[in-house]
């Protein structure tokens, strides 16, 4: 799939956005006045930043409004609803928390309900389509969950917390990759079923429909850059989950840390996003012989 | 509305027959030409006379080889359009409600004034059958020729999509499914025609006709045990000069 840089933004900084906002939502930590309003900032920006993000890969954006409209069926107007929903609920927390020194609990636990539901509805988004197999598998959603829970720990400053989350990141992006690499030759999906021709032989593409290329190729057959793979899977594992686990469970915490921290860990989200998109194999691959 | 409809009153679409197509990409032309000009937004190209030419289409010719374990190679083209799915998943994934099946024929269809171009329905289909128009930023498919097909304006005969009433093969045919006794449903059952990765789950609506089987030929060539002229053990006769001559050179 095009790794299209709109999307890569807003689904790690709105990720991390809605994960800082869980643990505060939980109260894990419960700051007040300037304090909290630092937070509060951070995490607003990053999730909304991220949500604007995502609609510059719109082709026709002046309609996104109606993008609330579909609940029912469609996971984007899911994430659409819930998003909204999580800012408003945990807004109304932070005034509390901001302007009055209370946390108001229910709503903090139902704002990072809904925060945490948010980061779901987009990994759903992905793991919904049986079209990419190595993105249809809870796995999806258990690598962006944790992207989110463990970022979001690290900006809410708990040092133990999220060097135990990045621990569990680094094992979830070892598992996603592993399984992930043979899930396309399990879904049963190839060029014989594709084209209904397999059962007289073996099937090749002789000709392409179109001698250029087209939206398809460019959307969902994106092979440049893989030859990387392997160099930038081992980048986004040592800097999205192995070096911030080590340099937050084995070294005294600050704010100077925390800071490297971050950098070191966003490089190797942003990597791991690219990567998420870049390795997926759309089916449609098939009928231009660009899947084996 | 992005729910599916549990029932369909008719289920139109179309049996394209492999075994007939010759591939000569008319109905990719008559789909572009007859899309062009009415329904929705233009299906646009993207620098049609320079170096690197792209458009949008909502039907392609691919051509592929069936390679068999003895015996010749066999060509096959293969039209894919939209397949008019009863579980499109293009239509629940769409989070405005541009995308729709519609009740009354089974027709999917892009209301272009609701849609934001965000792609998700091309992911969602397995077959290629969506493209997002560069021009209008607005995803394009086929429609079936809806603006032909109760067209009351034009000639009866011309009612139907124009990639079948153009294919100088006969090789795409236009009907409704969802009654047994329709020509469409005739030649499904005759031919054994398929669905296209049938597990995706999607039920296509389209069907292909697979190629039929090829007759083994026998040698027909009545000279070929005269090609293969070896010079006898003994050096006599003409070919036995022939070899020595040839030798000496």
């Amino acid at each position: 799939m095009h790794p299209a840089p709109s999307v890569i933004i807003f689904t790690v900084l709105s990720g991390l956005g809605f994960g800082l906002l869980t643990w505060l939502g939980l109260g894990v930590i419960a700051p007040t006045g300037w304090v909290a309003f630092a937070f509060y900032v951070i995490a607003y920006g990053l999730a909304v930043v991220g949500l604007l993000a995502s609609t510059f890969h719109l082709g026709n954006p002046k309609n996104a409004l109606l993008a609330f409209s579909q609940w029912r069926t469609s996971w984007l107007s899911r994430e659409a609803w819930l998003s909204l929903a999580a800012l408003a609920v945990i807004g109304l927390y932070a005034v509390g928390s901001i302007f009055f020194d209370n946390h108001i609990k229910i709503l903090g636990i139902l704002g990072a309900i809904l925060s945490l539901a948010t980061v779901f509805a987009t990994s759903m988004i992905y793991a919904q389509l049986p079209t990419i197999p190595r993105w249809n598998h809870w796995s999806t959603t258990a690598l962006f969950i944790l992207f989110s829970l463990s970022g979001g720990a690290l900006l809410a400053g708990q040092s133990r917390l999220a060097g135990a989350l990045f621990l569990a990141l680094t094992i979830a992006l070892v598992f996603t990759w592993k399984s992930g690499d043979t899930r396309f030759a399990r879904s049963g999906s190839n060029m014989s079923t594709a084209t209904g021709l397999g059962t007289a032989g073996q099937i090749r593409m002789v000709e392409s429909p179109h001698t250029g290329t087209n939206y398809l190729l460019r959307e969902m057959v994106h092979v440049v850059g893989r030859k990387h793979i392997d160099k930038l899977r081992v980048i986004s594992l040592l800097c999205a989950g192995v070096i911030p686990a080590i340099l937050l469970l084995a070294t005294p915490a600050g704010h100077i840390l925390a800071l490297t921290v971050v950098a070191i860990h966003l490089l190797g989200a942003f990597t791991a996003r690219w990567l998420f998109f870049a390795e997926a194999e759309h089916v449609v691959g098939l009928y231009y012989g660009k899947r084996s | 509305m992005t729910q599916l409809p549990t029932h369909t009153d008719k289920k139109l679409g179309l049996v394209i027959d492999l075994d007939i197509c010759v591939g000569c990409h008319a109905c990719v032309v008559a789909c572009k030409g007859w899309n062009d000009q009415g329904y929705g937004a233009p299906l646009s190209d993207q620098d049609p006379y320079g170096g690197d030419p792209t458009g949008t289409f909502l039907n392609r010719v691919h051509s592929f080889e069936i390679i068999p374990e003895k015996g010749a190679a066999q060509t096959v083209h293969f039209p894919k359009s939209c397949l008019h799915c009863e579980d499109a998943p293009c239509v629940t994934v769409c989070p405005t409600g541009a995308s729709y099946k519609r009740s009354e024929d089974g027709i999917v269809l892009v209301n272009e004034d609701a849609c934001i171009g965000c792609g998700l329905c091309a992911w969602a289909c397995p077959y290629g059958a969506r493209e997002l128009d560069q021009a209008a930023g607005v995803m394009k498919k086929c429609t079936l020729c809806v603006d032909r097909i109760y067209n009351e304006n034009l000639p009866e005969i011309d009612r139907e999509p124009a990639c079948v009433r153009t294919c100088p093969a006969n090789a795409r045919h236009f009907g409704d499914f969802a009654d047994p006794a329709s020509a469409v449903n005739q030649l499904v059952t005759e031919r054994g025609g398929i669905d296209l990765m049938p597990e995706q789950g999607t039920k296509p609506v389209n069907k292909y006709l697979p190629p039929r089987a090829k007759d083994d030929l026998e040698e027909t060539d009545f000279l070929a045990p005269l090609l293969d002229i070896q010079a006898p053990e003994q050096n006599d006769g003409f070919v036995g000069w022939l070899d020595k001559i040839l030798e000496k050179i």
